[in-house]
């Protein structure tokens, strides 16, 4: 987790691979990040996003909480109604 | 119960934090107490099957990870109607229930309700120790 100081756009790692894809096959990678990996009784895709938390900004890694119990809440967008 | 909760959408952190101080804080003292993230451009929520591309956003979707990093369990909605965190609590008590004792749970579980512990004496006797109606 970089501190580095606040700019306005701050890159992430996004989607994180690992084991899953061949990095040897090139131009494959672009397919497998295109495709759903989410499944019951497999593997969370992890990744790496940037956050807003405590009043601050950090980049947040899913793996990061590995050996907890975590639940992922994707909404619409922040000021939506329901 | 001790759940982390890391809730995403595709606005920025910037969006995030007037949110919380704007909206969220008049909502629950002291803010939400989980990070809010920004998924720009729905890349991770492509991988979880949520992200609408017509209207570019994350759509409504909640996944439970056990503590080996697998996923247990998911629900993904169009964004007009609400989730149902009672379900959702109920789930999380299932699973770390059959996660510590190995029993499993039924339809309607809640906690000290029945469970059953599977095996092959079990095999075409559950109407003997369940029974529809406690679904409900």
């Amino acid at each position: 987790m970089s501190d580095k100081p606040e700019g306005c756009v701050k890159p992430t790692q996004g989607p994180i691979l690992g084991a899953i894809v061949d990095l040897e096959s090139g131009p494959e990678i672009q397919k497998e990040v295109s495709m759903v990996q989410a499944r019951v009784g497999k593997p969370a895709p992890d990744f790496e996003l940037s956050a807003f938390i405590g009043g601050g900004f950090k980049n947040i890694k899913l793996s990061d909480y590995k050996g907890k119990w975590i639940v992922i809440c994707f909404y619409p967008g922040d000021f939506t109604f329901v | 119960m001790g759940v982390t909760i890391l809730a995403i959408s595709t606005d920025s952190r910037f969006s995030h934090k007037i949110w919380q101080e704007e909206e969220l804080s008049k909502m629950v003292e002291g803010g939400v107490p989980f990070p809010l993230l920004s998924d720009a451009g729905g890349r991770v929520g492509s991988i979880y099957g949520v992200y609408d591309e017509d209207a570019g956003v994350d759509i409504r979707g909640r996944f439970l990870i056990d503590p080996d990093f697998n996923i247990r369990a998911m629900e993904v909605m169009t964004p007009e109607v609400g989730r149902n965190v009672m379900e959702l609590i109920r789930q999380v008590k299932a699973f770390q229930h059959v996660r510590t004792t190995g029993e499993v749970t039924p339809a309607g579980w809640q906690p000290g309700k029945a469970t059953l512990k599977p095996g092959p004496d079990l095999a075409g006797k559950v109407w003997k120790v369940w029974k529809p109606d406690q679904a409900f």
